[in-house]
């Protein structure tokens, strides 16, 4: 239960928006939200993605501008027209994706944004990154090149630079989405001393279990609507249970039957494959024998991965970002040569073979990257449907396009997978994320695959969409497939598989049953190998 | 820029937000037309600043390119070598890559066939002669740009600037080809053996227009329909549009980078051949026409398109020999097309822009 | 034989090396800028011979050779303003606009020549050294390396003083973070349009001096299309130098040699022809490229346009 800071309740909260609308093309993403943020106080934002938290803090940052509504900083109303002024009203923010300057070290990432003409002020900046050492409880050296942290670390400098000029108000955009469950509890540590210390927290997640474990307050998000509101004094009152079903109420109304994306919500973490019992006692389907891969400066270099996956079986990998989850999807698929090591499916040994010939004997691989590696963003639905069977028949005779049947084929598609789009010639890039996703599972569910691996499946997406999407892994290793599920969320991977290894480092530290306690035996494993 | 013409290259009928065909149309016309306008205007500026009356120099451009009769049919002559290097182009823009190698490989092949084709028509007829020069010319043109091309595959490195260093290389190694190896001694100036004019392409009907006009036409529909119908130009469009999701896709991008360098340079090296063929018979030294990058802005006028593009070659074909004309009578020199064709690129380029502007502000 | 060997010949040769090299390094030195904060600066051959041109009518017409560098870096900055305008500010492709600027300035150079100076031909008087007290009189080294117009001891003392600022100031970090991460940068307040706009005017300036040395000093008078490729060749020096100014004045020099080797193998007695030694140039920097191909730095967010906002 978090504690409670004393918080005089009259003064004017740090930042307050009113009745801020915001819209983008084909989507009201800010419907009138108002909201108080106070000082030492931590107030989560809980919403699904796609529920207009981004655009929020968005808009207190100083990347957009509101269509109508006010802003307001220790009460006086401002127009946030720029990242420059967010951090001059005192107001710092971390977002999910590092903003750091890698080739520059810690050090010189703080000082950026000094006046110009001036040289580096360095003893003032390392004198300032001790103060804020101690007051974190965090140790950095300053003259590290942030490339080469940890993830956690990187982003332990992101919240220094957030507050480096001062601020008093701190947001995090999603921030435990990189992190070890160690380093969620230092994060968590860092946030305390920090609201102790009278700056106010704004923390976004669509983890309820977070926002309860974090937050002083909690408001909830849904369609860009403030739906709901639970104060700090009725927080400290009431149990997780209680916070569970008041969400839910708050979210999808107070009626009888729990819709199947409440469901999806309320169970994130709690629920556990139900041990459908795997058939080991024959041969495994898919084996990987001690495969290791080099890579390329700033790729992880993979170093003896083995694991094995029976028919029907799901395999999760967990770990945080950055781990050789990535190199290890693309060595199965192909895209990465091994250096040593074995693949085999069933009786044929992939090692030495390219992605097509992999492809042919029922590899599938689905990235996490939808837009920047899984499609063409500027070709059609109908051809990124078929872009991994270019030149094969029955699509393409002799070289030739047939494009009638290719267009044929996507309507067909389009239809049992509902992907939602004007038509199969549309650009894909137009599509919304899950639709994406849809096309990506489309195309590589056929039914001749025996191994599919899927890299962070549900990233991204909101509620409903990520519901299918876990529908489908569970299909699909109910009809015999290998699956493999590479996912930096503990609750999902609980939720889906039946086994699970941990990577670090390029490693494969370890796999654990997924049983009672796993949770426990996962962070062990990745706390331990996560010294770095 | 690239990314928005292939959009609407792939996009057919039948798709996107409900539009009328009419304004489609428009747009569409407008989209082409304008920066055209906008060049021709600025152009007439420049010459107006320049002390020389514009109205008269486009007249004079119109009346020898297009108006009289040798006139057109050096414009139509002229059209034969701009439309296979915009073939090149195509090729290679489709595929992502920047081939600004052109102009070398252009020379160095029409320089190699300047002096291959008076050899072998000695002992050969004349059709085989024509064919070994167009494959030569071909092969040189494609030789030139394995050097970027294994840079590109091997290592990454940009082949915009390797292209253009082979170019300046290649341009200086032709020269000295016609200087020393390839000089005919008969003659006072430096240049390879002269081709009789009888050994040259053959004459379409009574014009002095020749046959290459008829390959090159043909050539660029076909490079047309390989882009968009078949496998191959399938794959090279996605290696160009995004290369990432091409190795994700299983493709072999290797070697259709190389596939990619050695047709649009072997093309370009054809167009060398077919210049040589069928026009000039022998490479002064210091001869460089420099097509090549001038055709660039038409290709991206066309979108990319081997069939719009046949129109824009057309017309900068008339723009060429007419400027020629003009160069002479106004004293207004050549160099003036240079600066048209940096206007059409300039003005296509913010036509572009504000296109996708109006287009994200409006969208679906 | 006269030979190679003399002093003649190696004297030639190394004068013959900083007077092509002094071109070569301002546009590597620019297009380094440029480069750092994700600029590919395509333009910047129109941007020398820009500065060629107005460098050498600014000469011309005073008489005096500052003025004429002067006249050179406005020329250049003219064509930096239309690189910036399009491409930073507005987002355009900018190789597509770099070959425009590069082809345009060409034409429009030319053209102006032509109604100018193509009858006449005027040359510009000698170019007035200054001469290094004690240095200038070791043999060989002095009189190519230490009696020479001043600009070229200014252009040396840049190569130092830009690594400095790259490394200790906070324009220097500016630079870094904008060819970077340019989100990052703008989340510190610091606007990245603002850094690269200075960056590609930088550049013209540069070039556009480089462009006059190689007019005024170089050649003592303007020639349609002089440049023959020094502003790609600078581009070929950014790009090995990896962000390291001082790689840039040894490729420089390097590739002045290369380019010097015309006049002095003239001077050595050697008859090898003009045609085949100029070459040269360009095969070394095929060959330098091929052999550090793997070496060779850009900055991650090389060539993309910067949008507040957009992932």
């Amino acid at each position: 239960m978090p504690q409670v800071a004393q918080v005089d309740r009259n003064a004017v909260p740090a930042v307050a928006v009113e009745d801020i609308v915001k819209r983008f093309p084909g989507v009201l993403a800010n419907d009138h939200v108002s909201l108080d943020f106070e000082k030492g106080e931590i107030h989560v934002l809980l919403g699904e993605n796609g529920a207009g938290k981004s655009t929020l803090i968005g808009i207190l940052a100083g990347m957009q501008q509101p269509d109508s509504g006010t802003v307001r900083v220790n009460g006086q109303v401002i127009r946030i027209g720029s990242p420059r002024e967010s951090l001059q009203l005192g107001i710092g923010t971390v977002f999910q994706h590092v903003l750091l300057v890698r080739s520059l070290t810690v050090l010189e990432n703080l000082m950026l944004g000094g006046p110009w003409w001036s040289r580096l002020g360095r003893h003032e900046a390392l004198a300032r990154l001790m103060t804020f050492s101690e007051t974190l409880g965090v140790v950095i050296d300053p003259d590290a090149e942030l490339g080469r942290l940890s993830l956690g670390q990187q982003q332990q400098v992101e919240i220094i630079r957030a507050l480096w000029h001062g601020g008093r108000v701190l947001i995090l955009d999603e921030p435990t989405s990189m992190l070890t469950p160690a380093g969620v509890r230092e994060l968590g540590q860092v946030m305390r001393r920090l609201r102790d210390q009278g700056v106010a927290i704004i923390f976004i997640t669509h983890k309820l279990k977070e926002a309860y474990e974090f937050g002083d307050r909690i408001s909830i998000l849904r369609l860009g609507r403030v739906v709901g509101d639970l104060p700090k004094a009725r927080l400290a009152s009431m149990s997780e249970g209680d916070v569970t079903n008041e969400v839910i109420r708050l979210m999808f109304g107070p009626t009888a039957t729990v819709t199947g994306d409440a469901r999806a919500l309320v169970h994130e973490g709690q629920r556990r494959r139900r041990a459908v019992a795997v058939d080991r006692s024959g041969e495994p389907l898919f084996m990987v024998r001690d495969v290791s891969a080099s890579a390329r400066p700033g790729e992880t270099v993979l170093s003896n991965v083995a694991f094995d996956v029976w028919p029907g079986e799901v395999f999760g990998i967990a770990g945080v970002d950055g781990n050789g989850q990535k190199e290890l999807a693309e060595a199965l698929a192909g895209q990465r040569p091994v250096a040593s090591g074995r693949l085999v499916l069933g009786d044929d040994d992939l090692t030495t073979l390219g992605i097509g010939a992999r492809r042919r004997l029922g590899m599938r691989y689905i990235t996490d990257e939808r837009l920047g590696e899984g499609t063409v963003g500027t070709h059609s639905v109908a051809t990124n449907l078929l872009v991994k069977e270019i030149g094969l028949p029955p699509y393409w005779w002799r070289g030739m396009t047939r494009w009638k049947q290719v267009r044929e084929h996507a309507r067909d598609k389009i239809e049992t997978f509902d992907i939602r789009t004007p038509s199969e010639q549309t650009p894909i890039a137009r599509l919304s994320g899950g639709n994406i996703q849809k096309v990506l599972l489309a195309r590589e569910a056929s039914s001749e695959a025996r191994v599919v691996v899927f890299n962070k499946p549900t990233y991204g997406l909101d509620l409903h969409n990520t519901r299918l999407a876990r529908e489908r892994i569970l299909k699909s290793a109910a009809s015999g497939i290998a699956t493999i599920v590479i996912s930096t969320e503990l609750d999902e991977l609980t939720e889906l598989c039946d086994r699970i290894g941990v990577m670090s480092q390029g490693r494969l530290r370890g796999i654990v049953d997924n049983t009672e306690g796993a949770e426990m035996r996962l962070g062990v494993l990745m706390t331990g190998a996560d010294a770095a | 820029m690239t990314a928005e013409a292939q959009q609407d290259v792939n996009v057919t009928a039948g798709g996107g937000p409900r539009r009328s065909a009419w304004r489609d149309a428009t747009t569409t016309a407008l989209r082409v037309l304008l920066p055209v306008l906008l060049a021709l205007l600025a152009g007439a500026l420049i010459i107006l600043a320049l002390g020389k009356d514009p109205l008269t120099y486009y007249e004079y451009v119109v009346q020898r390119g297009l108006l009289s009769p040798t006139g057109f049919q050096a414009t139509v002559t002229r059209t034969a070598p701009l439309l296979l290097i915009a073939a090149g182009l195509i090729v290679a823009f489709r595929a992502g890559i920047w081939n600004l190698g052109v102009d070398g490989q252009f020379l160095l092949a029409a320089v190699v066939v300047a002096a291959l084709a008076p050899e072998l028509i000695v002992f050969l007829p004349r059709w085989l002669t024509v064919l070994l020069c167009f494959v030569a010319g071909a092969l040189v043109g494609a030789i030139w740009s394995l050097l970027p091309a294994f840079l590109k595959a091997r290592h990454g490195v940009n082949e915009i600037i390797t292209t253009l260093m082979m170019s300046f290389l290649g341009i200086s190694l032709a020269n000295v080809l016609v200087k020393i190896p390839f000089n005919d001694p008969t003659t006072t100036v430096p240049q390879t053996a002269t081709l009789p004019v009888a050994d040259r392409l053959p004459r379409l009907f009574d014009t002095t227009v020749h046959a290459g006009v008829i390959l090159a036409l043909v050539v660029v529909l076909l490079v047309h329909l390989m882009m968009t119908r078949t496998a191959f130009g399938l794959k090279l469009q996605i290696v160009g549009a995004n290369p990432r999701a091409a190795l994700h896709a299983g493709l072999n991008i290797t070697g259709l980078t190389f596939a990619t360098f050695a047709l649009s340079a072997g093309l370009t090296g054809l167009g060398g051949a077919v210049e040589i063929l069928g026009v000039w018979g022998t490479v002064r030294a210091d001869w460089n026409p420099a097509y090549g990058l001038l055709v660039i802005p038409l290709v991206f006028l066309a979108r990319f398109n081997g069939i719009a593009v046949i129109g824009f070659v057309l017309f900068f074909a008339v723009l060429m020999i007419g400027g020629e004309s003009a160069a002479r009578r106004l004293d207004v020199p050549h160099f003036f097309v240079l600066v048209l064709v940096a206007l059409l690129l300039m003005f296509l380029a913010v036509v572009e822009y504000l296109d996708h502007r109006r287009r994200q502000s409006r969208v679906d | 034989m006269g030979g190679i060997f003399t002093v003649d010949f190696t004297t030639a040769l190394l004068f013959g090396a900083v007077t092509a090299g002094v071109p070569l390094l301002l546009a590597g030195l620019g297009e380094q800028i440029s480069e750092k904060t994700g600029v590919l600066n395509i333009g910047i051959e129109g941007m020398m011979l820009a500065g060629a041109y107005l460098g050498f009518v600014a000469a011309y017409d005073s008489g005096s050779f500052w003025l004429g560098y002067l006249g050179g870096a406005g020329g250049g900055i003219l064509v930096a303003l239309l690189m910036m305008v399009f491409c930073v500010w507005l987002g355009m492709n900018q190789i597509v606009i770099g070959i425009a600027l590069t082809l345009g300035t060409q034409g429009l150079t030319a053209l102006l020549h032509h109604f100018q100076f193509s009858r006449t031909y005027p040359r510009l008087g000698e170019v007035p050294t200054l001469p290094i007290p004690l240095l200038d009189d070791v043999p060989v080294l002095g009189e190519s390396f230490f009696d020479r117009h001043p600009l070229v001891y200014l252009v040396v003392a840049l190569v130092f003083v830009l690594g400095w600022v790259f490394r200790r100031t906070n324009i220097g970090l500016n630079l870094q973070a904008a060819g970077d991460n340019p989100a990052a940068l703008d989340a510190t307040g610091v606007s990245v349009y603002v850094t690269r706009s200075s960056a590609v005017l930088a550049t013209g300036a540069l070039a556009g001096i480089g462009g006059a040395y190689l007019a005024n000093v170089g050649a003592g008078l303007f020639v349609p299309f002089m440049t023959n490729g020094a502003g790609f060749i600078g581009i070929v020096l950014a790009m090995l130098a990896r962000g390291n100014p001082l790689w840039v004045l040894f490729g420089a020099f390097l590739f002045g040699v290369s380019l010097a080797l015309t006049t002095a193998l003239q001077v050595g007695g050697l008859n090898i022809p003009t045609d085949v030694v100029q070459m040269l140039p360009f095969v070394m920097v095929i060959v330098v490229l091929t052999v550090f191909a793997r070496h060779s730095y850009l900055p991650p967010a090389l060539g993309q346009p910067y949008v507040r906002g957009e992932r």
